[in-house]
């Protein structure tokens, strides 16, 4: 057996290495045929679309997850930074009565800030990633229900003083999560792609996403390079918290009101989503086109069983059997064996 | 059978290798063969470990190609070869980290098939391998990753602080090691975590303790006591595979060397070992000797240092780098060779003293400032210091070079793969690193290639003063050579400053050896090429700060 596999190994290994390189995107081609084979209505337009915005937001906060993994961190706070800006954008309409732009603003600020404060935590102060953005995250989850008292935020809510909420979500506000480009394309599709190709070309193609990997692969090396080793770090987080506040506002604007619940999986999939990625033409390492690929891919398995009248308690237990499959090819399945 | 083992090598005979080194091999299997009929002359195999016929290849290369090895009881065999000869494949294969294509191991006269490392270590066979990283684990402290095989094995339920400290105490005592134990396995300098691993081996009673690369990280007061263990684990019947590109290493302790080259042997010299013979024999070529002079004393200077003190309490010194000179420090580990380089790379501060650079004041805030002003360093310990892991983008040899560079290289930010794969294509036509093509990952070159990469990544800008800590480490004899005449070459209008344990590299490659003892620098010679009043002051001050 073994002098068989040193005459074939070396054509074979590329078979199989190049099966490892595309076996998501060939497992994401054999879904859509099967579920179009079996559910006619799952590929027109409208449902791909549909399946697309649905996965935008944690498309988009995976993408944060995945710029901090790659410089060697982990971001757990990117669920409650997105609802925390669900209620933010919320109380800044329907209570302090501001408009779409300022709301806008003001919650990206808030996104950078806390990501700002996060990497304070970890570059400064020395508290481990982790442990750092998982006490932001409950101190989060906490902070959004104390102005209003624990309650989803409504046009006239009763505030906590007694009195009476004078605004409403404006309008304009409510465009990105609802209206189409060229009446086809969902808005919040398009930010996804916006984020992605921008997020793809800072960390593939330029010098700073070598340097984010490169702490990632080995900080001291970084360091001895002469990269500033801290403030890329904290750079990653405020990205990170950047862009889960955008996509709180995505989810404000879809939900037209501020839900203590919204945003209650977005972490956990965010980070399948960066970690299903890894599998994504065999990098073995987070990269914003396997984390957009594996959002989608965990949103099309979704909606098809959907389609096909799965019942919604086995989401879950898809999305894992998802991410045990995605991490097993990566780090495991086919290593050379010894 | 076991004549066929030692004889292979010798039927192995390429009329490539000078006549000397064949005599030495006759001798040698004469005198092996005569202790053989005196020992045993009946009984099966007083080999502790033996392996015939080994081969093993990874995909179209042949590692392994029918190599034989025997080690006796009590006997100190070294392993030498070139990077990619098949010594670690070699090691890997006797301490059951893979599996041969064919051949056969015994063990004690038994054929025995290792399935994992685990198993090698219950029957036996010890590794202390040359990445010191693996040698226990952090969180733990010294006495506790002492007694770590026994917890993992089959130890008691239930430990005690104090037993645990006694009986570490005992395992080091009986090794004359003075050991931290109260220490985090994490805070240990390679060389300490390199004792711990060599204990932890004899701890577990092994019969076959395989070394690599042991002394890589120690200086020569530690290797000199871990030569004394080494004499005194032989004593006890332990057989020794002892792997060293170090050939001082290998002439105090060796009782036979065995040279391996392309997966096999092709020579075995008995005590006196005849080095210059193995080295030819290993490298296939004769290695020219590296001799300079101190032609550069009317130069003008580049770095002077003025009233140092590296840490409160030392003896200041001073120090002058002339441009085009070549200037080696050496002195045992801990003594600040490292420390003064550090020091210059603004990593760390001076105690007192003033540093001048071309004439101005040279006060480094970190690496980036010091990159700036042209000053370099290549830091000990390449994996832990220089180079990223393969699936890390930029961990090829292109990006590995380019790491530094990116601000002034790319200033718009956008990055041009071409301009840094003909950097790397560049570094590996001039330093002769043998890879495909600059899109190699560094794990998948020998350890001598992947230190030319390093030193290529800071000759690829323009250098004032370049620093090495321990350039030489796990680089074969081949290898140094080569990376010795890339250092020399590049020394047109700079200086370069290297802290080596190792008083033969210094000689080498240096114009110039100073000492360092007690954070202090002790001058050797006054820089016209005294070479033989530098290595009497080296010996000197090493034997004065022998224990």
């Amino acid at each position: 057996m073994t002098d068989m596999s040193v005459q074939t190994g070396a054509p074979r290994r590329t078979a199989f290495e190049l099966a490892r390189r595309y076996a998501l995107f060939v497992l994401l081609a054999i879904m859509l045929v099967g579920f179009w084979w079996a559910q006619p209505a799952f590929i027109n337009s409208a449902n791909l679309f549909s399946i697309l915005q649905a996965v935008s937001v944690v498309a988009i906060l995976g993408v944060g997850v995945s710029i901090t993994m790659s410089a060697g961190g982990f971001d757990l706070s990117v669920g409650s930074v997105a609802a925390s800006s669900v209620m933010a954008a919320s109380y800044a309409m329907v209570v302090l009565q501001f408009g779409a732009g300022e709301t806008f603003a003001l919650v990206l600020l808030m996104g950078a800030l806390i990501g700002l404060a996060n990497g304070l935590l970890i570059v400064k102060v020395g508290v481990p990633d982790l442990l750092a953005t998982l006490s932001t995250m409950f101190l989060l989850a906490g902070l959004q229900l104390i102005p209003t008292g624990g309650r989803s935020i409504t046009a006239g809510m009763m505030l906590p003083d007694g009195s009476t909420a004078k605004g409403a979500y404006d309008p304009a506000f409510l465009i990105l999560g609802r209206s189409r480009l060229f009446d086809i394309v969902p808005l919040p599709v398009v930010v996804m792609a916006i984020v992605a190709v921008l997020a793809w070309f800072l960390m593939e193609r330029t010098r700073f996403g070598r340097v984010f990997y490169a702490i990632g692969g080995n900080e001291t090396a970084a360091h001895l390079a002469g990269a500033p080793t801290k403030a890329y770090r904290l750079w990653a987080y405020v990205i990170s918290g950047t862009l889960a506040s955008l996509g709180g506002l995505i989810i404000a604007s879809r939900v037209g009101r501020g839900d203590v619940s919204a945003g209650a999986s977005l972490l956990l999939d965010a980070v399948a989503a960066s970690l299903i990625g890894f599998a994504v033409l065999d990098k073995r390492r987070p990269h914003v086109l396997g984390t957009v690929l594996g959002a989608i891919f965990v949103g099309v398995l979704l909606n098809g069983l959907t389609m096909l009248n799965a019942p919604y308690y086995t989401q879950d237990f898809v999305k894992g059997v998802v991410l045990v499959g995605a991490l097993a090819l990566t780090f495991g399945l086919g290593k050379k064996k010894r | 059978m076991l004549r066929k083992g030692l004889l292979a090598p010798i039927r192995a005979n390429r009329p490539s290798h000078s006549s000397k080194a064949i005599r030495q091999r006759k001798t040698s299997t004469n005198r092996t063969l005569t202790a053989l009929s005196t020992l045993s002359p009946s009984s099966a195999a007083p080999f502790a470990v033996a392996v015939s016929g080994v081969e093993k290849a990874f995909g179209p290369t042949r590692a392994l190609a029918g190599a034989d090895l025997a080690v006796r009881p009590g006997e100190v065999v070294a392993l030498m070869g070139a990077n990619g000869a098949g010594k670690s494949t070699l090691v890997k294969i006797i301490s059951g980290s893979l599996a041969p294509d064919a051949g056969t191991i015994t063990l004690g006269g038994r054929t025995v098939s290792f399935a994992s490392p685990r198993e090698a270590k219950a029957a036996g066979v010890a590794t202390v391998h040359q990445a010191t990283d693996q040698a226990g684990a952090g969180g733990l402290t010294v006495a506790e990753n002492l007694l770590l095989d026994e917890f993992c094995g089959r130890g008691p339920l239930f430990v005690s602080g104090r037993s645990i400290r006694k009986r570490a105490a005992a395992i080091a005592a009986a090794l004359d090691l003075d050991l931290p134990l109260d220490r985090d396995f994490i805070d240990l300098r390679p060389a300490e975590r390199q004792l711990i691993a060599i204990a932890r081996a004899v701890a577990a009673k092994a019969s076959v303790l395989i070394l690599d690369e042991p002394t890589s990280s120690l200086s020569t007061a530690e290797a000199e006591r871990l030569f004394t263990i080494i004499r005194r684990l032989a004593a006890s019947g332990m057989a020794i595979l002892y792997i060293s590109h170090r050939l001082g290493d290998l002439a105090a302790i060796a009782d036979r060397a065995v040279v391996l080259r392309g997966g096999v042997i092709v020579g075995e010299f008995a005590q006196p070992i005849d080095f210059p013979a193995a080295v030819t024999a290993m490298i296939g070529r004769r290695l020219e000797a590296a001799a300079h002079s101190g032609e550069a004393s009317t130069a003008p200077s580049i770095l002077s240092i003025r009233n140092a003190r590296l840490v409160p309490g030392a003896r200041p010194f001073d120090l002058d780098l002339r441009s085009g000179e070549v200037v080696a420090i050496t002195g045992t580990l801990g003594s600040g060779k490292s420390r003064l380089l550090r020091v210059l790379f603004g990593l760390t501060q001076l105690d007192q003293g003033t540093v001048t650079l071309d004439g101005a004041p040279w006060l480094s805030s970190g690496p980036a400032a010091s990159i700036a002003g042209g000053v370099f360093m290549v830091a000990e310990d390449r994996w832990a210091s220089s180079l990223l892991p393969p699936e890390t983008p930029g961990a090829s040899i292109a990006g590995t070079i380019a790491l530094p560079h990116l601000p002034r290289w790319f200033p718009s930010g956008i990055l041009d793969t071409m301009r840094e794969r003909a950097v790397g294509n560049d570094a590996i036509r001039r330093l002769g690193i043998k890879a495909k093509n600059a899109d190699d990952t560094l794990d998948q070159l020998s350890g001598g290639n992947q230190q030319k990469v390093v030193l290529a990544r800071w000759q690829a800008a323009p250098c004032r003063l370049l620093l090495l800590d321990e350039p030489f480490q796990g680089v074969d004899v081949g290898a140094r050579a080569d990376l010795i005449t890339a250092i020399r070459n590049s020394q047109s209008a700079s200086a370069t400053l290297i802290a080596t344990s190792d008083t033969e590299e210094a000689l080498e490659v240096a114009d110039r050896i100073l000492v360092m003892r007690d954070h202090s620098l002790f001058a050797a010679d006054d820089g016209h090429g005294s070479l033989t009043a530098a290595i009497g002051s080296v010996e000197t001050a090493e034997t004065r700060t022998q224990p």
